[in-house]
């Protein structure tokens, strides 16, 4: 019947499960908040610099309306 | 040499089909005011992909997706990590450190299927020479290297007390091994060049010549006598998993998945626009340099 013992605690292994889990949430964590972040800033720099997205109905305004909306 | 004539469908096309001596040839003359008509025929792949290359459709397109890969994504991963850590059972021999498997066989699937993107972005890039390909297979690579290490590393901490060593030599770990090296060699060949062009093709020849590992990532365990357990779940047979394990670890998984797809979607979002950026500015420096 021990595979029907449920955590929580006390937890056999758990430093190796704690860093486990630690890099399973820390890794996919830093790499979406980088692409996320990165994402957003090349939106700022390109909707200060594209004249395109000055002209309301043009397709890079549309774009940044969807890309608002979404957000 | 006798010609076999036929007329098309269209009244100017003519479909000419006749033997050379050295095999049948054919040729399709259609007449210059025809050309203009739209084609009667599906696209081809390739040209239907290149719609997609437009800036501003993939960027329209990308951002409706976006939100529905990462919310979701978050949501079933921190469900799937959640349900692995507290509510799923204990394996009766391996005790809680099976809990390690709800991040490490995510980790080790994405890193494959990560490197099969890669691959196809080569192909895409290779023969069709679609320039958002490039771009994608550039963004894939530090993200499939990050969670190939994340396999490595959540192995190796499982390894520990189960085989009492962070590492062996075993088919499967090797494999993967490689498999990390590989995206850390595209990582660095396509950015080794001036010329950017030349980076993503010396990486897409990379790509698919290293796609030959994902076999022997997959088979390894079958073609040799390794200490890395078979795999338990098959496209052909019913999992050797109990149900209670199998659901958090499908869970998990589709949330890394959705995750992973989202981070290299904005990834690529951010590179699409990057490159408006640098062309505009380069546009605008020209502008400013002319007399």
């Amino acid at each position: 019947m021990t595979h029907l013992i449920m955590a929580p605690w006390p937890m056999t292994h758990w430093p190796f499960i704690a860093a486990s889990y630690a890099l399973g949430v820390l890794v996919p964590l830093v790499f979406g908040i980088a692409a996320f972040t990165r994402m957003g800033s090349a939106r700022r720099r390109l909707a200060a610099i594209d004249p395109r997205a000055n002209r309301s109905g043009s397709a890079a305004a549309r774009a940044r309306a969807t890309q608002d909306s979404a957000a | 040499m006798r010609p076999d004539i036929r007329r098309g469908k269209s009244p100017l096309a003519t479909l000419i089909t006749f033997n050379s001596g050295l095999g049948w040839g054919r040729i399709h003359i259609v007449d210059a005011t025809s050309a203009t008509a739209p084609p009667r025929s599906a696209p081809k792949p390739g040209r239907s992909l290149h719609r997609f290359a437009n800036p501003g459709r993939f960027l329209r397109l990308s951002g409706a997706v976006l939100p529905w890969l990462a919310v979701p994504g978050l949501l079933l991963t921190v469900i799937g990590l959640t349900w692995g850590l507290l509510f799923a059972p204990a394996d009766w021999q391996q005790g809680d450190a099976v809990r390690i498997m709800y991040i490490h066989v995510p980790a080790a699937w994405l890193a494959s299927a990560g490197y099969f993107g890669l691959a196809v972005c080569s192909v895409l890039s290779l023969v069709w020479r679609h320039p958002l390909a490039d771009l994608a297979a550039v963004e894939i690579g530090p993200v499939g290297a990050g969670f190939t290490a994340l396999c490595l590393a959540t192995g190796s901490l499982w390894g520990k007390p189960m085989w009492g060593a962070w590492w062996v030599w075993d088919a499967r770990l090797t494999s993967v091994l490689v498999l990390f090296f590989l995206y850390l060699g595209h990582i660095a060949l396509v950015r080794a060049f001036d010329e950017p062009e030349r980076g993503y093709r010396a990486g897409a020849i990379l790509a698919l010549v290293g796609a030959v590992d994902l076999p022997i990532i997959k088979f390894s365990v079958d073609w040799w006598n390794t200490l890395h357990q078979p795999d338990s779940i098959t496209l052909t047979g019913a999992p050797t998993m109990y149900i209670g394990m199998l659901w958090p670890l499908f869970v998990a998984a589709l949330g890394y998945t959705l995750l992973f797809a989202a981070i290299v979607l904005a990834r690529t979002r951010a590179a699409v626009m990057e490159r408006r950026i640098r062309g505009l500015l380069m546009a605008q420096a020209s502008r400013e340099a002319a007399p």
